[in-house]
């Protein structure tokens, strides 16, 4: 059994390191630093360190007037209120100045869990993807997550870090090379291509168990960067295995499904099948519950995976 | 700078303000020569800032706030040679960096892109912070529409830049008493501007947006203020110093005919 780890927790720890090498990292929170994991780097470095209140809006503003004065910008709230509630602002004053701010947004997606549907940001994803410039990234892990976000820090630009509040399994080793833009196949095979992103992963991993023992060799790919996205990858995948799964705890408008579906029409057409979630909001529940009721899960991958040949490809 | 050089100064500025936005076609005439005083003393006597050096860590910065106001902003950072005043003539225009708002990707002097009403205001608190992070004498100002003042960011900044006692901001209200679908009375009512942000922890003081000493002591007691940051509520006139565009709602974003134009640079002093 894997360890298991919130990404929100890989952040915490991630911040506190790089605040020790990098003078130059402030971080901003909107009153959920027990939450978002950014306490850590408050206790560890208070003078760079400023909670703002319950004021999304203006900490990305103030993200912004920080960045572009030569600060390196982490910036903390739920996924909801980062993505949604200060969108414009994150549009036009992050992303049109193309200001170095780090947008770190955990509890994303529905296992943010029983406070239900008006914090459990599904369209994330899909708002951040829009903005010209923007560095959309996913981890699927704590490993992952922690080396994504020092690349994201060396990165002169806006990024933002779709971060989860439940515990998912560490998929990789520490040493593991992982790096912006570039996926990473972790189990090969040329029956079907599964690609998935965030706390998905580790389900199309499952998937592609359950799959093998039915004769269906599934290639894994861990989409963590939705933009600059891997196209090659998918492109790779479009023509080596004939056929598409994707996997994301998202809406299925505008997210990892579309963005491949987009390349692989372009480029290589195969059948695509998308596991999403569907034109709904969420609700209340357990992480699990949720994902199981919104059909989120290793089985809905491997079977979106066995219609991929019923249909044919 | 004696009181007549900037005035004069004001004028250059105003006329730059009518050329560009005739040439334009569009742009907002009202809401950039009611506060053309205001930034003439700013950039040329109050604020540490070198058009030769716009990216000096140490200085000062300005913010446009209110970013439809950019043929004011233009005008000011040519007259102040952050780029040649050839350039007033491709405002507005395609491929021209002198975007509609203010784009600080494309114009050197430009510290903040605006246009979205709130953000620059809230940027400049982001500013203020990072110049007293890094221990700098930089002083950073924000000027405000006060229709700007309807948007809630608005608030959440000066609630910010209480809270961390920022006395290098200081925020100007260009108070014309007009926003585009009419007076503010009527729109959304935002007085009392100076005893709302007292209330927010501000310092406050009324001055006359028109008068060079009435604005030099204002600029003067920010800068000295301390613990706090000091907004000055500038009364002002929309379209000042254009007879048939003062106090006239009409003219928040609308370019004047040729022969309007001529008009507005005839009682300017100048040529189209």
């Amino acid at each position: 059994m894997a360890e298991m780890i919130a990404t929100r927790q890989s952040y915490g720890k991630a911040l506190v390191e790089l605040g020790a090498v990098r003078q130059d990292i402030v971080v901003l929170d909107a009153d959920l630093s027990g939450s978002t994991m950014t306490k850590f780097f408050a206790g560890a470095y208070p003078d760079r360190f400023f909670n703002v209140g319950i004021a999304e809006a203006n900490m990305y503003g103030m993200a912004a007037g920080l960045a572009v004065s030569g600060k390196t910008v982490f910036a903390s709230t739920f996924a909801m209120f980062a993505a949604g509630r200060a969108y414009e602002i994150i549009r036009n004053s992050i992303g049109y100045t193309g200001a170095n701010v780090k947008i770190c947004a955990t509890h994303a997606g529905l296992t943010v869990g029983e406070d239900g549907a008006s914090h459990q940001a599904i369209e994330d994803l899909a708002l951040m993807r829009a903005i010209p410039g923007m560095t959309v990234l996913n981890p699927a892990d704590d490993v992952s997550a922690r080396k994504l976000l020092q690349q994201a820090a060396d990165l002169d630009g806006p990024v933002y870090v779709r971060l989860g509040r439940a515990a998912v399994p560490v998929l990789y080793e520490e040493e593991a090379d992982i790096e912006i833009g570039k996926s990473r196949v972790l189990r090969e095979g040329s029956g079907c291509a599964i690609i998935a992103t965030g706390i998905m992963v580790s389900k199309a991993l499952l998937a592609a168990e359950q799959l093998a023992l039915e004769g269906i060799e599934a290639r894994v790919i861990d989409m963590h960067t939705l933009k600059p996205l891997d196209e090659e990858a998918v492109i790779r995948a479009a023509r080596e295995t004939g056929g598409i799964v994707t996997a994301e705890e998202h809406t299925l408008e505008g997210g990892l499904g579309a963005a491949v579906a987009r390349i692989c029409c372009a480029h290589h057409p195969v059948r695509v099948a998308t596991v999403g979630i569907r034109d709904t909001f969420g609700e209340s529940g357990k992480p699990d519950e949720l994902l199981e009721k919104y059909g989120l899960t290793a089985g809905a991958i491997a079977q979106a995976a066995r219609n991929l040949d019923k249909y044919g490809k | 700078m004696d009181n007549k050089a900037l005035r004069d100064r004001a004028t250059a500025i105003r006329q730059n303000i009518i050329r560009q936005v005739y040439l334009a076609g569009s742009g907002h005439p009202g809401g950039s020569l009611s506060a053309a005083d205001i930034l003439a003393v700013l950039y040329f006597e109050h604020m540490n800032i070198d058009g030769s050096n716009p990216t000096d860590p140490d200085r000062d910065r300005f913010v446009l706030s209110k970013g439809h106001a950019s043929p004011l902003l233009y005008a000011v950072l040519a007259e102040k040679g952050f780029f040649p005043a050839e350039l007033l003539g491709t405002f507005r225009k395609i491929d021209s960096p002198l975007q509609g708002h203010p784009s600080m990707r494309a114009v050197p002097g430009v510290e903040m892109s605006t246009g979205s009403l709130g953000q620059g205001f809230s940027a400049a608190v982001g500013m203020a912070l990072a110049s007293r992070i890094d221990g700098r004498a930089s002083r950073v100002y924000a000027l405000l529409g006060d229709g700007e003042l309807q948007e809630g960011l608005v608030w959440e900044a000066a609630m910010a830049a209480a809270h961390y006692g920022l006395d290098n901001l200081c925020a100007i209200v260009d108070f014309n008493g007009l926003q585009i679908d009419g007076a503010n009375d009527d729109v959304m009512r935002v007085t009392p501007v100076a005893e709302k942000f007292e209330a927010f922890g501000w310092n406050a003081k009324k001055i006359d947006g028109h008068d060079i000493d009435s604005i030099r002591a204002g600029l003067a007691e920010a800068r000295g203020h301390k613990g706090r940051p000091t907004v000055l509520v500038a009364r002002t006139v929309k379209g000042k110093g254009v007879s048939y565009m003062e106090n006239e709602a009409g003219w928040h974003g609308k370019a004047p005919d040729k022969e309007q134009a001529l008009q507005a640079m005839s009682e300017l002093g100048g040529v189209l």
